[in-house]
């Protein structure tokens, strides 16, 4: 450990272009309603700058937050592969497609030189997962010292990171339209209600972010170090069916349950049937359940996320000067 | 004063309590078994309360077995029953789930049970569970067209039917057709509606009328039975808040509220919690059918009182947020002067109220479109009649 540290403190700083248009967004998913609400609020005060940063505001999914669905005919944070941005509109297109490629068009093109520096999408969930930052990367070191900055700040939830390996091409959500992108994931909440105190930490860090952003850009220095608490998504558990009438047949164990980033043992229960039986988790792994159970996954199967945790070790950072 | 011999001799041959008795060899024993037995004492049969009264009188002060079996007046079990309201029998029940689409608990009941219905199974009663609103199950959503929850207004079920009605329109008129017709002799004795909430209210009963002897005696067993877990019960009756709900097509309508639980997610406690509560419900009319009767009772309850909503902005959008200091606080008590809303830049909003009230369904989702924050309540002690079956009547297994 102390070897890292010390590799790490002595690590060239590496040198970034500053962060001069950075995109928050909003109501990706019309019913989480920390980002839609946030979104206004920012609108309402006229943030239009976080320093030198132009600050763009977007509602993402009009539609779906005037209905207060998730979404209206697809789920629009799936549509910004490389392969749906680029596909071809027609009269079956899509809503959600087609609000994807106009998004593109805003704060992209996706891997282009023109696109935002930094796009930052708001979302909640019905699982117990605090405040957690996702994006693509482990390498991204301006997105790893924002977690970094927001962990060490936040107080009020516990602060993780998850990975999403995928390249650039299969990355799907909207943040990966911008050079730099995550997603602020809140949790618990309904969908269709806002909680203050949810709502509160989402502002917080969505603050220190921006306040991230402006000292980067005016020249502060970043030390490198190590982050922990970050997790890689390894596969997906579905919840247990009845082969005749492919009803589900279990409810997630109240020991997984609101239970996110502990970990699964082997033998450890995961679901309780309605009938009083235990289904026990039979990976050979130890892992860490998230997004457990969280409503819009129901439509997939899905009741929950396995990950492995591990820590990163980050270089100094500061921005480039011209 | 009897010895324990002539105790048993006494009391033997009626039911079980008997049999503790003729076990035990002294006095204190004898107290101690029915006190481990928990036997409550408005499970024992009507005369055999009063034999056993008449007996334990000499063995023990009032002040004793008032403690012993918390009874609120030893001297009116003494009393031969005068003032006891008898009801039919209750021998057609429905439970209803999915009466809003993504309340996950009672749908999934229900369709447990219309697959094996053993769990709800009892004695000279057919218990129907039904799912009231397929569509919106299907689709995971509360409704398609209207709530069902506010379609059973006389307008409604009175229209000609046709297929330009909305869906739920249509769909409360062949409910009120299967389990009604509502106020009428045919229709069905109890419904139980199962609901959820996102509101933290845990397992809250729903009461439409403070003068139903029966549900008031249904809920005081509920919660006796769910002691120390507190069964609020909420009183709808309110001359402008009172809503056509699906359950009022009975003669005894029980709306069952089971919260936090997230709309389109199913959580294991909510749903055992529920569960056990209808267990209790579904014992009660069992009993009931049986011939027990019930002693007088009170029953706490929160009698609504004012809808409260939102802040808004003259464009109609809500400027602030139930405050963090009210937030899950359902049926704790709300003071003149406590924060109650918050904006989004931070400012503290306060109740301005006469008087301390009970606030409930506090953030529930499904109420924002209703301009719902939450909706305030006043306590209440609601007297219930002693309560038997009408004799009489033919016992129908």
């Amino acid at each position: 450990m102390r070897k890292k540290m010390k590799k790490a403190l002595e690590m060239e700083p590496v040198c970034l272009p500053a962060l001069s248009r950075v995109a928050i967004c909003g109501g990706t998913h019309g019913n989480e309603m920390s980002g839609v609400y946030l979104v206004r609020e920012l609108q309402r005060q006229k943030l239009e700058k976080a320093g030198s940063a132009t600050l763009t505001t977007v509602i993402s999914n009009p539609r779906a937050v005037q209905v207060c669905k998730r979404y209206t005919d697809m789920d629009l944070n799936r549509c910004f592969t490389d392969a749906i941005l680029s596909s071809p509109v027609t009269d079956a297109t899509p809503y959600e497609v087609r609000r994807a490629q106009e998004l593109n068009t805003l704060l992209g093109p996706k891997g282009n030189v023109g696109a935002m520096d930094l796009v930052c999408d708001l979302h909640n969930t019905t699982a117990n997962m605090g405040l957690s930052l996702i994006s693509y990367s482990v390498q991204d070191w301006v997105i790893m010292h924002i977690y970094r900055q927001v962990q060490r700040k936040i107080t009020s939830a516990p602060v993780r990171f998850i990975l999403l390996d995928l390249p650039l091409a299969d990355a799907y959500s909207q943040d990966s339209l911008g050079k730099h992108g995550f997603s602020i994931e809140v949790g618990p909440q309904p969908h269709g209600v806002v909680r203050a105190d949810i709502f509160n930490i989402m502002k917080e860090a969505v603050d220190q972010t921006l306040d991230w952003v402006q000292c980067f850009n005016s020249g502060s220095a970043f030390e490198g170090g190590e982050v922990d608490d970050v997790y890689t998504f390894v596969k997906s558990v579905y919840y247990p069916r009845d082969p005749e009438t492919n009803q589900i047949t279990a409810a997630i164990h109240p020991q997984v349950q609101d239970h996110d980033f502990c970990l699964l043992h082997p033998g450890d229960p995961m679901f309780l049937m309605f009938s009083g039986e235990i289904v026990k988790y039979e990976g050979e792994e130890v892992l860490h359940p998230f997004f457990v159970n969280e409503c819009a996954y129901y439509e997939k199967s899905i009741a929950f996320h396995l990950a492995r945790k591990m820590t990163v070790t980050i270089p100094p950072l500061q921005v480039k000067r011209d | 004063m009897y010895n324990t011999t002539e105790l048993c001799s006494v009391v033997s041959g009626h039911s079980s309590p008997a049999a503790i008795l003729c076990k035990c060899t002294t006095r204190t024993a004898f107290i101690s078994q029915l006190v481990k037995k928990r036997q409550p004492w408005i499970l024992l049969p009507g005369n055999f309360q009063r034999l056993l009264s008449r007996v334990l009188k000499l063995a023990l002060s009032s002040e004793g077995l008032y403690q012993l079996f918390n009874i609120p007046a030893f001297t009116t079990a003494m009393t031969s029953s005068t003032n006891v309201s008898c009801f039919h029998e209750a021998r057609r029940v429905a439970i209803f789930g999915g009466t809003h689409g993504n309340e996950m608990s009672g749908v999934t009941l229900v369709n447990l049970w219309i697959q094996n219905g053993k769990e709800i199974h009892r004695k000279g009663v057919e218990t129907k569970p039904f799912i009231t609103n397929p569509r919106a199950v299907e689709k995971c959503t509360r409704y398609v067209d209207t709530d069902l929850n506010r379609a059973f207004t006389t307008e409604n079920l009175s229209a000609p039917s046709g297929d330009d009605l909305p869906y739920e329109v249509q769909r409360a008129q062949q409910i009120n057709e299967i389990f009604g017709p509502k106020g009428s002799p045919e229709a069905y004795d109890v419904i139980f509606d199962l609901h959820n909430t996102t509101s933290n209210m845990g397992c809250t009963l729903i009461l439409e009328s403070s003068k139903d002897h029966f549900n008031l005696q249904m809920m005081h067993y509920i919660k006796k039975a769910i002691a120390p877990d507190s069964c609020p019960v909420l009183l709808t009756e309110h001359p402008l808040l009172k809503y056509s709900t699906s359950r009022s097509v009975a003669k005894h309508p029980v709306g069952l509220e089971v919260g936090p639980q997230p709309q389109g997610v199913l959580r294991s406690n909510i749903f055992e919690s529920m569960r056990v509560v209808l267990k209790h419900a579904l014992d009660f009319i069992e009993l009931f059918n049986e011939g027990l009767e019930f002693p007088p009772c009170t029953v706490d309850v929160f009698r609504v009182s004012e809808k409260m909503d939102y802040p808004r902005d003259t464009n109609g959008n809500i400027i602030a947020m139930v405050h963090p200091n009210l937030q899950d606080c359902d049926w704790e008590p709300l003071n003149p002067g406590d924060p109650m809303f918050q904006t989004f830049d931070g400012t503290t909003l306060r109740y301005e109220g006469a008087g301390t009230v009970y606030p409930t369904f506090i953030n529930e989702a499904a109420y924002y479109e209703k301009q719902q924050a939450f909706v305030t309540t006043r306590r209440e002690t609601l007297a219930a009649g002693a309560i038997k079956k009408n004799i009489g009547q033919s016992y129908s297994v």
